[in-house]
């Protein structure tokens, strides 16, 4: 079943499009990567779909509604979480009441939003830091901050922005882990944008690879990885995807 | 900075807290006050209410108005144009003063909320002053620079005292029981990212609508508290620039921006200061020792804003390690 239908997405700055015509369906339970080269549009894509920026053509669908045009607040609350590539911690706060301010979404009463804190604070393997104030945390804990403050208000869909980048190997398995749990365990579906290619290789079922704002080729991750296409825009027409395959 | 972990599972009201209000309330009865220090004790109460009402907008919120005067001024004038008009106590004010503020906060926030950070600022700024400048000329409305004149309803000051204490604690509470529930968190997340707020489900528009209500309701409610204490008003006192929209601002600095019970204490500090300079220390220094009341605030204001950026409440845990320190040393020696 479909839970995020974009059609014909487009949205350009100026002169500069930045979102050609982008299209995919997504269907529940799935994990979707989206992969393209710097400034390739994953990102815009991202503040495309949580109306962070209003598109300049095309429609959204999430489970069947029309979301083209809802406010962003409106958006999250009806189902889609996201985090941030650049993390916006909210710095002066301690990662539990980071936390508690997302659960609030669901929850009204501060014992229920607690709860709800401590859960996904222990799911992200946040709990050494929760009395911690955000704005002191070292890259990873900011990294799955933003996925469990995500996570608080309770997405059945959720859009991952590059949670791996500037990770080291033993974080970086860890995240993979997390994110694993996060289909497996709660259920969500999730869109994800990544460099590293050990991540979006292993973990996605399907792959939508978009270059310079336009769709290049989607299709299983082998499928996608092996498209000369794919191979000459984002890694390099050189380059031996087997490794990575492998790795 | 932000609510700790105790203050959110204890009582509303903590023991200590309790401790502060008993000994408010019995402060008159212990000391025989002269009317005058009387009169600075219900000023302070004005200025509680004033500094906490910013904090809420500026502290919690994020949205630092320069321009407070106006909602003090219009809680002030909401009384006094009753009386003026329709022969009304101005105690009437006391109930619709707050109101008034909440009404005219709605309306200017629909313009300054388009503006973000020093714009926003300014926009606040210019709204209070338009207000100065149009109760000032418009005489059939405002009988313009003249005031309004009414006689006081008690010559005694210590009712006044009573009722300004309940009306501050009032405020401090509100504050706090908010800052203990999901609108608080809002209000913080607010102030720390408005677009991370918005990812979150939080409608920043509503929060800082509301977070506008409480603030400008304290601060209407401040000044028809004025009002009726002083028995006098013209724009150019309640809708100062200076003496109010700054002050107000000072008061939260000093006492901790973004902290339940700072602007309180700033507030009492405030007073403190300004009496003690401009009575040119109560009589025992010249008397031109009185005009350095303003620069001796200044000086005041810049001491914290370099060595406590985060108030005297804020920076308490700073503050007690010096004085420990300093008695240390005193007892080596």
């Amino acid at each position: 079943m479909s839970i995020l239908k974009v059609e014909n997405l487009v949205k350009n700055f100026g002169g500069l499009m930045a979102v050609d015509h982008i299209s995919f369906d997504i269907n529940e339970g799935e994990i979707f990567g989206l992969i393209g080269p710097n400034g390739s549009g994953k990102t815009t894509t991202f503040n495309l779909i949580n109306h962070y920026y209003p598109v300049s053509g095309g429609k959204i669908y999430f489970k069947g509604q029309d979301i083209t045009d809802k406010k962003t607040f409106e958006i999250a609350r009806l189902g889609i979480g996201r985090t941030f590539q650049v993390v916006k911690p909210l710095r002066r706060l301690t990662v539990e009441d980071n936390v508690m301010a997302a659960a609030f979404a669901r929850e009204q009463s501060f014992a229920g939003a607690r709860a709800v804190a401590k859960e996904m604070i222990s799911f992200c393997r946040l709990d050494k830091w929760s009395e911690a104030i955000a704005g002191g945390l070292p890259i990873a804990g900011r990294k799955r901050l933003e996925i469990a403050r995500a996570l608080a208000t309770r997405p059945s869909l959720l859009l991952l922005d590059e949670t791996a980048a500037g990770l080291n190997p033993s974080e970086l398995d860890e995240a993979i882990e997390i994110i694993i749990n996060i289909r497996g365990k709660l259920g969500i579906t999730i869109i994800i944008v990544e460099h590293i290619m050990k991540v979006i290789m292993s973990i996605s079922d399907r792959i939508h690879a978009i270059a310079h704002g336009a769709t290049i080729a989607e299709g299983k991750p082998e499928e996608v990885a092996k498209n000369p296409t794919v191979i000459e825009a984002y890694l390099g027409s050189d380059y031996n995807v087997e490794n990575y395959l492998n790795a | 900075m932000m609510a700790k972990k105790s203050t959110k599972d204890t009582a509303l009201v903590s023991k200590k807290e309790w401790m502060i209000i008993l000994g408010l309330v019995v402060l008159p009865f212990v000391f025989n006050f002269s009317t005058y220090v009387q009169g600075l004790l219900v000023i302070m109460m004005i200025w509680v209410m004033l500094g906490t009402s910013w904090n809420l907008l500026a502290g919690y919120t994020g949205l630092v108005s320069f321009g407070h005067a106006a909602y003090f001024g219009i809680g002030a004038y909401t009384g006094g144009l009753l009386f003026f008009h329709f022969h009304i106590s101005p105690w009437w004010g006391l109930l619709l003063g707050g109101p008034a503020a909440v009404i005219l906060g709605y309306l200017l926030g629909i313009m300054v909320f388009r503006l973000r950070g020093p714009y926003f600022a300014l926009g606040t700024l210019a709204s209070a002053e338009i207000l100065r400048i149009v109760f000032g000329e418009e005489e059939w409305l405002t009988n313009g620079h003249n005031g309004i004149l009414y006689i006081t309803t008690w010559t005694t000051k210590y009712p006044y005292y009573f009722i300004g204490l309940v009306l501050a604690l009032g405020s401090i509470f509100t504050v706090k029981a908010v800052m203990r529930a999901k609108a608080g968190y809002y209000f913080l997340s607010i102030r720390e990212d408005e677009d991370a707020a918005q990812a979150l489900g939080i409608d920043t528009m509503k929060y800082k609508n509301i977070s506008t209500v409480l603030s400008t309701f304290w601060a209407g409610t401040a000044g028809a508290f004025y009002m009726i204490y002083m028995g006098f008003i013209d724009p150019e006192v309640v809708f100062a620039l200076h003496n109010i929209s700054i002050i107000t601002i000072l008061v939260g600095i000093i006492g901790g921006v973004g902290t339940i019970w700072g602007p309180a204490l700033g507030a009492a500090v405030m007073v403190f200061v300004q009496e003690f300079f401009r009575s040119a220390f109560f009589g025992l220094a010249p008397s031109w020792v009185s005009r350095l009341h303003a620069l001796a605030f200044g000086l005041l204001v810049i001491f914290v804003i370099l060595y406590l950026a985060g108030g005297i409440v804020g920076d308490w845990d700073i503050i007690r390690k010096a004085l420990r320190f300093k008695r240390k040393t005193e007892i080596a020696e």
